[in-house]
C-alpha cells in the first residue's frame, strides 16, 4: 500500500512540477488532454512497483520451491545416478525408455486407474448418498456430522498405522470380530494376499476421505435455495424426479470439483499406501509415488527415479489441464479474474 | 571440464533441493574443523539412539575428550531410516560427517568413488590386528581402509526348544534334508515352523542367499556378482532348494505381509512362542523379548543352530552369512578421528557394550564380555567361520541389494519361478 500511495503523490507532485515549464497554452483543451499522460504512466509505475512488490515473495518461492525442482528432476532424469557426488553418467531418454518397458510402471498405471475408477463410481456416490441423507431433518445429525468428518483430521500415516493394526491377520480387530460372530472363514490375510490388497487399501482411502467430500457435498446441498425444492414439489415432482433433474445438476460444479480432487489425489497417492502395505505384497499395491521412492531412496537410482517423478508430473499436468479445458470451464469462468478484462 | 563441473554442481543443487536447506546448513559447519593444534570437533552420527548404546557411546566421547583437550565431539544420534536419508541429503551436496554408521560393502563403495570418505589405512595399520578378521574386507576398497566395524554378527536359526521337543524332533537339523523333515513334523503337530517378515524383505532374503552359498560355495555370491552373472546351474538348483522350502508353506498365515517387528511380527511370534524358529542375525533375541507380550522372550527356552548343510553342496556350515555395524570416516574429518575411533574399538569400550548385550564385540580381546550362552556360539562361529559373507542388500551398491530383496519375496510369493529370480538379479547387477 505505501507504494501506491507514493506513487499517487509523486504523480501529483510531478504534474505540479512540469506545468510551469510547459509553453503557455489555452487553459482548457491542452490541459485536460496532455496532463493526463505523464500522470497516468507514473501511476501506471507504481502499479506495477506495487505488484511487483506484493508478487516477488511469492513467485520466488514458488521459483524455488516449485519451478526448480522440476527443472533439476527433469535434468537428473537424463542420468544414470547413484546419488553421490561426481558419479552421473549421461545417458540421454534410456530412463524414459526403461520407463515404458517396466513391468511395475506399467502396473502402476493399471491399478491407479482401478483406484479411481473405484473413488469415482463407489468413493463419491458414497459420500453424496451420506451428504444427502445428512441434510435431512434427522435427530443427532450433528453428531453424524462430526462423527464422518473425524476421519478426515487424521493423517494419512496415523490411519494407516490404525488399519495395519485392525487387518492385521492374527491380532487384528477385523478378523477377530469376524470369528466372533461366526463368520471364520471370511477372516483372510487381507494385506497379504495379491488379489485383495488394492481393495483393502481402498477402503481405508475411503474411510479418511469420505467425510471430505461429504462436508463438501452438504455445503453445496445447503446452498441451494429451498424455493427450486419447493416449486419442483409445486411442479408435481416425485422426491426422485427432484434429485435427478434439480439437486444434482445445481451441485454439478461441486461434483466436478470433487472428482478433479479425487484423481489427481489417486495419482499422488503416497503416505497411507507406504506405511500400510509399502507396495507389496509384490507390487500388489504399489502406487508410481511408491515405485519412484523405492527407486529414489533405496536402490539409488536417483536417475531413474526421477524420471518416475517427471512421468507422474507431466500424467497430472496434463490430466489437470484437459478436465480445466473441458470440464471446469463452465464452472469457473467468470470466477476467474483475467488480466486486461474479458477475452 | 567446465560442462562437467556445472553439471556435478547442478546435481549437488538436486540432492540439495531434495532435502531441507537447513539439512545441508548443518552439513557445512563442520568445515572449519580442521584447523589443527587448536581445537577441532568430530562431528560423530551414530544410529545408536536407545539405551544401553547411547549411553555408552556418550561416556566413551566423555572419556576421550577428557583425555584430549582441544578435541569436542558432536554426537548426532539418529533413528535407522533418519538417518539414511539424512546422509543422503548432506552426501549428496558432497559433505560428510567426521565420522558414522556404515554397514560396509556396497554403499561405503560408493561413497569411497564419491571421495566422500578418508583413507585411514595408515592409521589403523598396527591396529586392526587386533580386530576378527572376518568382517573386515567389508569396510576396504582396493585394499585401502575407510572405516571399522565395532560390531559383527552371523544369521542362523533361532529355535524354540520346548516347540522341537513337543513335534518330536530330537536334534536339531543338519543338513536340508533334516530341516524340511523338522518342518514337516512341526507342521503335523500344528505348530506354526518358521515366521517371516514378508513385507519387509530383508528377512526373506537370507534364505536364498544362505542355500546358495551352501549348494554353490562359500564364494559362489561374490564371484557371481563380480562376473554380473547369476544364471549358473548351482545358483538354479539353490533357488529351486528355497522353493521347495516354500512349497512347504513353513511360514505363519499372511506372512507376506507382516513386519519384522510390531505385535504381529516375526520376532513377537517367535518371542511369543507362536512359531518354532526364525531365520536371523544376532540381534534375533534382544527384539523377540521387545515384541513378546511378555517383554521377556523365550529366554533359556531359545536355542540357536547355523543353518544346514545342503548334501552334495560345494558350501560348509562352517561358511557364515551376516553382518553388523561399523563406523566410517569423512574425507574432512580432524586427524583426532581415526584417534577415537580406536578409543571406540579398544577392549574397554567394547567389552562394556558386549556385556550390555548391545553388540557382539569385533575387537579379540572383549570376547569375554559376551554373556549370553547362544550369543557366545554366534560369536565363536563367526571368529572360526571359514568365509564370511556379509547381508546382501550391504554388501553390492543398493541396486542390486533391493533387486535380490524385491526377487526373493516374489518367488516366496509364488509369483516368480527361480529363473525369473535369477535373471531379474542378472540384470539389475549389469545396469
Amino acid at each position: 500500500m505505501p507504494q501506491s500511495a507514493s506513487g499517487s503523490l509523486g504523480a501529483a507532485r510531478g504534474t505540479g512540477d512540469t506545468r510551469p515549464a510547459r509553453p503557455p497554452a489555452p487553459d482548457t483543451a491542452p490541459s485536460t488532454t496532455r496532463a493526463p499522460r505523464p500522470r497516468v504512466t507514473r501511476r501506471d509505475i507504481g502499479r506495477w512497483a506495487t505488484i511487483a512488490t506484493f508478487l516477488t515473495p511469492a513467485l520466488l518461492l514458488f521459483g524455488v520451491l516449485v519451478l526448480v525442482p522440476i527443472g533439476l528432476a527433469a535434468y537428473t532424469s537424463f542420468f544414470d545416478w547413484n546419488g553421490f557426488p561426481g558419479t552421473e553418467k549421461f545417458i540421454g531418454l534410456e530412463n524414459f525408455r526403461r520407463l515404458v518397458n517396466d513391468e511395475v510402471f506399467r502396473g502402476d498405471l493399471w491399478r491407479g486407474f482401478v483406484l479411481i475408477v473405484l473413488s469415482v463410481t463407489v468413493q463419491l456416490p458414497f459420500a453424496l448418498a451420506l451428504a444427502l441423507l445428512l441434510n435431512q431433518p434427522l435427530r443427532g445429525r450433528a453428531i453424524y456430522r462430526v462423527m464422518f468428518f473425524a476421519p478426515y483430521v487424521l493423517s494419512e500415516v496415523i490411519t494407516a498405522v490404525l488399519f495395519s493394526m485392525v487387518l492385521s491377520p492374527n491380532v487384528g480387530l477385523a478378523n477377530q470380530v469376524l470369528r466372533y460372530v461366526g463368520l471364520e472363514e471370511l477372516a483372510a490375510e487381507w494385506l497379504a494376499d495379491t488379489s485383495t490388497v488394492l481393495y483393502a487399501v481402498f477402503v481405508v482411502i475411503t474411510w479418511k476421505y469420505f467425510g471430505f467430500y461429504m462436508i463438501l457435498f452438504l455445503a453445496a446441498r445447503q446452498s441451494i435455495p429451498a424455493e427450486i425444492i419447493e416449486a419442483a414439489a409445486v411442479d408435481g415432482a416425485n422426491a426422485w424426479k427432484t434429485f435427478w433433474h434439480v439437486t444434482l445438476p445445481l451441485l454439478g460444479p461441486t461434483i466436478r470439483i470433487a472428482v478433479f480432487l479425487s484423481i489427481i489425489g489417486t495419482i499422488q497417492l503416497f503416505d497411507a499406501v507406504w506405511v500400510l502395505t509399502g507396495g507389496g505384497p509384490v507390487h500388489a499395491s504399489e502406487t508410481m509415488a511408491i515405485t519412484m521412492y523405492r527407486y529414489g531412496f533405496q536402490s539409488y537410482e536417483v536417475g531413474y527415479a526421477s524420471a518416475i517423478s517427471i512421468a507422474m508430473f507431466m500424467i497430472s499436468l496434463v490430466f489437470a489441464l484437459l478436465y480445466q479445458r473441458f470440464v471446469l470451464r463452465r464452472d469457473t469462468e467468470g470466477a476467474v479474474t483475467v488480466i486486461g478484462g474479458k477475452r | 571440464m567446465t560442462t562437467s563441473l556445472s553439471r556435478r554442481s547442478l546435481l549437488g543443487l538436486a540432492g540439495a533441493a531434495a532435502g531441507t536447506v537447513f539439512l545441508v546448513g548443518c552439513g557445512n559447519d563442520d568445515d572449519k574443523s580442521g584447523n589443527s593444534g587448536g581445537s577441532s570437533t568430530i562431528e560423530w552420527w551414530h544410529i545408536s539412539n536407545t539405551d544401553p548404546l547411547l549411553s555408552i557411546w556418550q561416556k566413551a566421547a566423555d572419556d576421550f575428550m577428557a583425555q584430549n583437550s582441544g578435541v569436542s565431539i558432536k554426537i548426532t544420534p539418529l533413528a535407522n531410516e533418519a538417518f539414511k536419508s539424512k546422509l543422503t541429503t548432506v552426501t549428496q551436496a558432497g559433505n560428510a560427517p567426521s565420522l558414522f554408521q556404515s554397514w560396509g560393502g556396497g554403499v561405503l563403495k560408493q561413497q569411497v568413488e564419491a571421495g566422500l570418505l578418508k583413507d585411514i589405512t595408515a592409521e589403523i595399520s598396527s591396529f586392526v590386528g587386533n580386530l576378527t578378521p572376518a568382517p573386515l574386507k567389508y569396510y576396504q576398497v582396493d585394499g585401502k581402509y575407510y572405516g571399522l566395524p565395532f560390531d559383527n554378527g552371523m544369521v542362523g536359526f533361532w529355535y524354540n526348544k520346548e516347540l522341537f521337543e513337543k513335534a518330536g524332533i530330537k536334534d536339531t537339523p543338519k543338513t536340508w534334508g533334516e530341516l524340511l523333515e523338522a518342518i514337516r513334523k512341526l507342521k503335523a503337530a500344528g505348530i506354526t515352523p518358521i515366521a517371516l517378515g514378508g513385507k519387509d524383505k530383508w528377512p526373506g532374503h537370507f534364505y536364498w542367499s544362505y542355500l546358495a552359498m551352501r549348494v554353490a560355495g562359500g564364494e559362489a555370491l561374490e564371484a557371481a556378482m563380480s562376473e554380473k552373472n547369476f544364471e549358473t546351474p548351482d545358483l538354479l538348483e539353490a533357488t529351486k532348494k528355497l522353493k521347495d522350502l516354500v512349497d512347504l508353506q513353513p511360514f505363519q498365515k499372511g506372512f507376506l505381509a507382516a513386519t519384522y517387528d510390531g505385535p504381529d511380527g516375526q520376532a513377537a511370534l517367535v518371542g511369543n512362542g507362536q512359531a518354532a524358529m526364525e531365520l536371523n542375525g544376532q540381534f534375533a533375541p534382544s527384539n523377540q523379548a521387545a515384541f513378546s507380550k511378555s517383554k521377556e522372550g523365550l529366554g533359556d527356552k531359545l536355542g540357536f543352530f547355523p543353518f544346514p548343510e545342503v548334501e552334495g553342496g560345494k558350501g560348509k556350515i562352517t561358511d557364515v552369512f551376516g553382518g553388523g555395524n561399523g563406523f566410517v570416516v569423512g574425507k574432512d574429518a580432524p586427524p583426532e578421528t581415526v584417534e577415537f575411533l580406536k578409543f571406540l574399538l579398544s577392549p574397554d569400550v567394547q567389552r562394556k557394550a558386549a556385556e550390555a548385550g548391545a553388540i557382539l564385540p569385533t575387537n579379540k580381546e572383549a570376547s569375554d564380555g559376551v554373556k549370553d550362552p547362544n550369543q557366545q556360539i554366534v560369536a565363536k562361529t563367526v571368529a572360526e567361520a571359514t568365509t564370511f559373507q556379509l547381508y546382501l542388500d550391504q554388501a553390492w551398491e543398493p541396486k542390486v541389494g533391493q533387486q535380490v530383496n524385491d526377487s526373493v519375496a516374489e518367488l516366496m510369493a509364488g509369483k516368480a519361478s527361480p529363473e525369473q529370480v535369477l535373471k531379474s538379479i542378472t540384470d539389475a547387477a549389469k545396469r
